[in-house]
């Protein structure tokens, strides 16, 4: 009877919403919880990330799009709500800055690298301590 | 000696970095809302069910609201300090009573005294939602024309109270 009522549950539940309950978790995914703060909505178990969850359901619901489910929430609790913030002013160092500092990084390297070739060779021993070597190591076989 | 004093700058420079990042408390995160209008809302008033009040009641005023809940611990902290001030009658508070019992919360101001002229009722947490509420207690400071001046997250200090919320309601009053 379970399995019947299982595979009817399969074969009549509506269309599209599979899909739909793909989205809403990809939503909460993408979503911060402002109470546990490295959980997103969808992983949270904060009542406030239920709340939330609970708006965003409704908001697919009612046929919003993505954007403007996350427009509404910025709006309330700010670009912290998204994991992915987006590009401006306040935020360029957070962006911008771990290319410039492998920009940095690859500079100093490339300068550095060229600085050890340009060095001047060793100077070669001069006839007097050649001399000198000699006498203390004896006469050396150099190729 | 020369070639150790760029690693050093930049040592320092990262250390500076991280001094000021310990100062900073990672849970207040910005409010969108300060500068903006309150949201508004239309809700009923804890202890008198026929009454409703929304923030547009309070045009013309500078006040306080107050988000708690008899289940929060913090705002038992910051309550004495909301009762002492309502005694002075410097500005008036106005409570919302965000996902709370009716009856919790009314034996919770009998018993620790009630600062609020009133306190509304968001039993589902909605207009905690509209206002950006994620910690409870919270409070805003809402100018004669409506628009959010201030956020406190968390509960309010007496450092708090002197020097941010009382001057800058002394400011906006004029």
């Amino acid at each position: 009877m379970k399995t019947l009522l299982f595979i009817a549950f399969i074969f009549f539940s509506p269309p599209g919403n599979a899909n739909e309950e793909q989205r809403i978790r990809q939503l909460e995914e993408k979503l911060r919880c402002l109470v546990c703060q490295n959980q997103s909505l969808a992983d949270s178990g904060a009542e406030l990330a239920g709340d939330l969850r609970r708006q965003v359901r409704e908001q697919v619901a009612a046929g919003k799009s993505d954007e403007e489910i996350i427009e509404f929430l910025v709006q309330r609790y700010g670009d912290f709500v998204r994991y992915e913030p987006p590009f401006k002013a306040s935020t360029a160092l957070l962006w911008i800055g771990p290319f410039a500092l492998l920009l940095a990084a690859g500079a100093t390297l490339v300068v550095v690298l060229r600085r050890r070739r340009n060095a001047p060779e060793e100077p070669a021993l001069s006839p007097d301590d050649k001399r000198v070597v000699d006498r203390v190591l004896g006469p050396q076989d150099r190729a | 000696m020369k070639r150790f004093l760029w690693p050093l700058a930049i040592f320092l420079l990262l250390v500076g970095f991280l001094a000021a990042g310990l100062q900073l408390n990672p849970r207040e995160v910005p409010s969108p809302l300060v500068g903006r209008p309150a949201p508004a809302f239309e809700l009923p008033v804890l202890q008198q069910a026929d009454k409703k009040f929304a923030p547009s009641d309070m045009r013309g005023k500078v006040w306080l609201l107050n988000v708690w809940a008899s289940w929060c611990e913090s705002c038992r902290d910051e309550h004495p300090l909301l009762v002492e001030l309502s005694k002075k009658g410097v500005l008036p508070i106005l409570g919302l009573n965000y996902k709370d019992k009716g009856a919790d919360a009314e034996r919770w101001l009998a018993q620790f005294g009630n600062p609020y002229q009133l306190s509304v009722v968001d039993a589902d947490g909605r207009i905690g939602i509209d206002y950006g509420v994620y910690g409870v207690p919270e409070t805003y400071l809402i100018d004669a024309e409506g628009v959010i001046r201030f956020k406190q997250i968390g509960a309010i200090t007496p450092a708090v109270l002197e020097q941010k919320i009382l001057p800058l309601a002394a400011a906006l009053k004029k």
